[in-house]
């Protein structure tokens, strides 16, 4: 059930929402809606839903239109951020909602809900409450009431929003596993890019009502359509006219034709990888990402002078056109050069 | 002002909390309780004593004369019916008050107060002149058993509306987007998603409108009269007492109070079942919904546990 | 509005018909119709009436009515609100549900029990009598009667107010030295301020709006214990509409402006 949206806008009174957006979500994909707030994704994702109409523009599910069809006959399972658990009801019978509205006998719904529950490791709290749930279950739970009623799409917003971090990571590993095994087309929003690149096939980067770029994470890293992009999608630092990526920025400790002169400003450990931050001659400040083992070698030092040797730069021509249609099959980066760059002063 | 994390804390164990300002708990226990039996557990004390004056066989006498009981009846009867009506029309008025928008909608949210407001003699000299003999509408329903229900519809109204329009304020409406995604109608959605979300709220409206109504007096005496056939139990107490019969009175005051008591904590109980669902703190009487100014920040917190 | 809200354009109006037909039926035109009838004949009958001494006293025990027992039940409210949220004293349940009784009573045994407290054969009698004190029949009576009926508002709007905003801020106060009275008067009072002003104005309303247990207690004489409800009552049991409709009409408009003044400060609490 592949799902195409074209030229979709909404507003909210004088808040542009979405902008003409169009994407394809191929069948059986699992693509990511990321951006920051505002950027339009949750509104997208409701939007395919039913969940809000659209000014302009229109949605397809399979091939068919249903721009003009109610929530309820267009069979998405959804899950919300805040889990909307029916609270005066147990596990089983949230489970089993869909199922019961859909008239199945008492036999076969109580097969499916446990067959589900043991699919999300909840088998054992059908009778449970979701106020005796941790948020983690409670999500779980909602997960497998979606997909009781296997649904043609299932439409995950900011699932893991509300989680502890380590839920976070759990629950995210066991998403991708989960779609692996059932190759439901899933779309699912978020703000954290590591989330999206860890979790989907495909991405599809938002800001503002639009679409920045639609790929694979690795077209989005590596060949990015814009500044936007860019720096959504990892760290940068901005060099004159160019962006470099911290851990693409060599140091060395002579200079050469190609670098730049910069003092150590501070040396940060974070785990495994060191952060060094620089200001450059101009006043600059930059940082780069160093291994344990390339700090030993250099032996850096606060407020010492080295020198800095930019890898792979990219420049984009003014401002990028914001390419929001079409196809999701990876792209070279429109106006994005790849340059060894001199830099310049 | 939204619920805090700390609220909950606070409330079991008040640690460098506000003092009562210049005196201890203890002292502010005492002065709390001697206002209190002053005011109301001693003349309550006087009733139960006067009611037993003549003995246990007296009082029952009393209570059972065939007005005493005819009154009750009509009161119990009454109040029932008026709970139902006003339970339906009630729960449609905070809908359209919390999901529809019309114009005049904030007139109506303040007229809904109006009972509550308004002296019941008043409300009696209104209903009369609208719905008794001289009704413009060439409606008489003045002196009768209707009028009765009317005037007690009148006043219960606001009960009913301001228990719901809270719960339906906060009513998670996630719960029924998720519903639709799942196949579900709008009927359907009120029938399993809202109305049990709203119950507790409701049912607290209804036991408070129904202890209003049992003890209701000012709006009905000059729109149903006194006449033997449309005389509430509030309405026959005071011919008792003009009477001298102050006994009797007094016997026929407790049997009222002890229902109207039952009510109460009925609702208590219902507030209670209510909240089982929800992890925050027990609902204590002061929590029962009274009019619209709820501070309900009662969120689901999104914690997570191991 | 989201495509699921349910109601098609028909039941929605269905339900609009319904629910603000029955506000409309039940409150709004009766109240229309008083003042209509009140001024029917011009301005003069009702005022007339009311400017009567017996109408002018009315007014003046009913603003002293209200003068007396909102203060008193505001003080009372606040502290007892403090001592059930801050302090959890043993028997705070059992204050509650004493507190909420007024709610489940009718204004008529409210008066009976009074009547009987201080009545001729009652209690206290005695020693009132000694003191020179009458309680019935008289404005203490009605006062105690007052005070009775509205005992509940101040105390119940104040204490989900104060259970909200919590400790905190208290807290930080007396960190910074300050100390019991200093706290309460210039931190917790203003962050409850909404909610103790609704509770204020459900108070007042009540205390002009009190009919039954003040009849009981006062015995309606006309010029010396009769409050403007009582006024009403009487004015038209002697057939004298006119009186009956322009207390009731004043009676009324003091009931819109508590309406007025419910709905800004539910607005503020909500800011």
């Amino acid at each position: 059930m592949g799902i195409t949206v074209e030229g979709a806008s909404k507003s909210f009174g004088d808040f542009q929402a979405l902008n003409d957006v169009s994407i394809e979500v191929p069948n059986g994909s699992l693509t990511a809606l990321l951006g920051p707030s505002g950027s339009g994704k949750s509104t997208l994702l409701r939007a395919i839903a039913g969940l809000e109409t659209l000014d302009a523009g229109r949605v397809m599910i399979d091939d068919e239109d249903v721009s003009k069809k109610p929530t309820q006959k267009r069979e998405v399972g959804f899950v919300f951020q805040h889990y909307a658990a029916f609270k005066h009801m147990t596990v089983f019978e949230n489970v089993g909602f869909g199922l019961k509205i859909r008239k199945w006998d008492k036999a076969k719904i109580s097969a499916r809900v446990h067959e589900l529950l043991q699919l999300v490791q909840l088998d054992g709290l059908a009778d449970r409450y979701p106020s005796q749930l941790s948020g983690g279950q409670r999500q779980r739970m909602a997960l497998a009431r979606a997909l009781a009623v296997e649904p043609q799409v299932l439409l995950l917003d900011e699932p893991f929003g509300a989680l502890d971090a380590k839920v976070r990571k759990d629950l995210r590993t066991w998403l991708r596993n989960l779609h692996e095994e059932m190759h439901v087309t899933t779309i699912f929003v978020t703000h954290d890019q590591e989330e999206a690149m860890d979790v989907a096939g495909q991405l599809v980067v938002m800001n503002e009502g639009r679409v920045e770029q639609s790929g694979s994470a690795d077209d989005l890293y590596d060949h990015p359509a814009n500044e936007f992009v860019m720096s959504f999608v990892g760290e940068v630092n901005r060099l004159g006219d160019g962006f470099v990526r911290p851990h693409d920025m060599d140091v060395v400790l002579d200079p050469d034709e190609r670098t730049e002169e910069a003092m150590v400003q501070r040396i940060v450990a974070l785990g495994f990888e060191i952060r060094v931050e620089f200001v450059l001659a101009d006043g600059t400040e930059v940082w780069a990402q160093l291994t344990r083992a390339e700090l030993q070698k250099l032996e850096l030092r606060q407020g010492q002078i080295v020198y800095l040797r930019p890898g792979k730069t990219k420049s984009f021509s003014g401002d990028s056109p914001p390419d929001g249609g079409g196809a999701s099959t990876p792209r070279d980066s429109r106006g994005g050069d790849d340059a060894e760059v001199s830099a310049a002063a | 002002m939204s619920a805090h994390p700390a609220t909950a804390d606070s409330v079991e164990t008040p640690r460098a909390g506000i003092r009562l300002p210049g005196v201890g708990a203890g002292l502010g226990r005492g002065l709390v309780v001697l206002y209190l039996s002053v005011l109301v557990l001693l003349p309550l004390a006087a009733l139960t004593d006067k009611s037993l004056s003549g003995g246990l066989g007296h009082f029952w006498e009393q209570v059972t004369q065939p007005q005493a009981v005819n009154s009750l009846e009509l009161t119990l009867i009454a109040s029932l019916i008026v709970v139902l009506i006003n339970g339906f029309f009630g729960t449609i008025l905070a809908w359209l008050l919390v999901r529809d928008e019309f114009p005049g909608k904030a007139v109506v949210n303040a007229v809904i107060d109006l009972p509550f407001a308004l002296p019941t003699i008043v409300a009696s000299l209104i209903l009369i002149e609208l719905w008794g003999t001289k009704s413009p509408l060439g409606i008489d329903i003045a002196l009768s058993r209707t009028a009765v229900v009317v005037a007690l519809l009148f006043v219960t109204l606001p009960f009913v509306v301001r228990a719901v329009q809270p719960l339906l304020i906060e009513m998670d409406r996630e719960m029924e987007e998720a519903a639709a995604s799942l196949g579900a109608g709008g009927f359907t959605i009120f029938r399993r998603i809202i109305f049990p979300n709203l119950l507790p709220g409701l049912a607290a409206g209804i036991a408070l409108a129904f202890a209003r109504a049992l003890g209701e007096f000012g709006s009905v005496l000059l729109f149903a009269g006194g006449l033997p056939e449309t005389q509430v139990s509030s309405v026959y107490i005071k011919q008792l007492i003009e009477n001298g019969n102050e006994a009797g009175a007094a016997a026929v005051s407790i049997v009222l109070l002890a229902a109207s008591v039952l009510m109460l904590v009925l609702v208590s109980l219902a507030q209670r079942w209510g909240s089982r669902h929800e992890r925050s703190s027990g609902a204590g009487l002061t929590n029962m919904p009274m009019s619209g100014f709820e501070s309900s920040g009662r969120e689901e917190d999104d914690d997570e546990r191991a | 509005m989201s495509a699921h809200s349910g109601s098609g354009s028909g039941s929605r109006w269905g339900l609009r018909f319904l629910g603000l037909g029955y506000v409309f039926a039940l409150l709004l035109l009766p109240l229309g119709l008083i003042f209509y009838k009140t001024f029917e004949h011009g301005l003069a009958p009702p005022i007339d009436a009311i400017t009567s001494p017996d109408g002018l006293h009315a007014l003046k025990l009913t603003l002293i009515m209200v003068a007396i027992a909102v203060p008193l039940n505001t003080i009372f409210g606040i502290g007892c609100a403090l001592l059930l949220v801050r302090h959890r004293v043993r028997g705070s349940g059992v204050i509650d549900a004493i507190i909420n009784l007024p709610f489940a009573i009718s204004p008529i045994v409210i008066g009976l029990s009074l009547f009987l407290l201080y009545g001729t054969k009652g209690w206290f009698e005695p020693a009132l009598a000694e003191a020179g004190i009458k309680i019935l029949f008289s404005v203490p009576g009605m006062v105690l009667a007052s005070i009775f009926v509205s005992l509940p508002f101040v105390v119940r709007e104040t204490v989900p107010v104060l259970q909200e905003i919590g400790t905190e801020q208290e807290q930080a106060a007396s960190t910074l030295g300050a100390n019991a009275w200093q706290t309460f008067w210039r931190v917790t009072l203003p962050a409850i301020r909404w909610g103790v002003a609704y509770g204020v104005v459900l108070t007042t309303a009540r205390v002009l709006g009190e009919f039954g247990a003040v009849s009981v207690v006062s015995g309606s004489i006309s010029g010396q214990t009769q409050t403007l409800p009582l006024f009403v009552e009487k004015q038209y049991e002697n057939f004298n509409l006119p009186g009956a409709f322009g207390a009731s009409v004043l009676l009324a408009l003091l009931a819109l402006s508590t309406l007025l003044a419910m709905n800004v400060l539910k607005r503020k609490e909500d800011a």
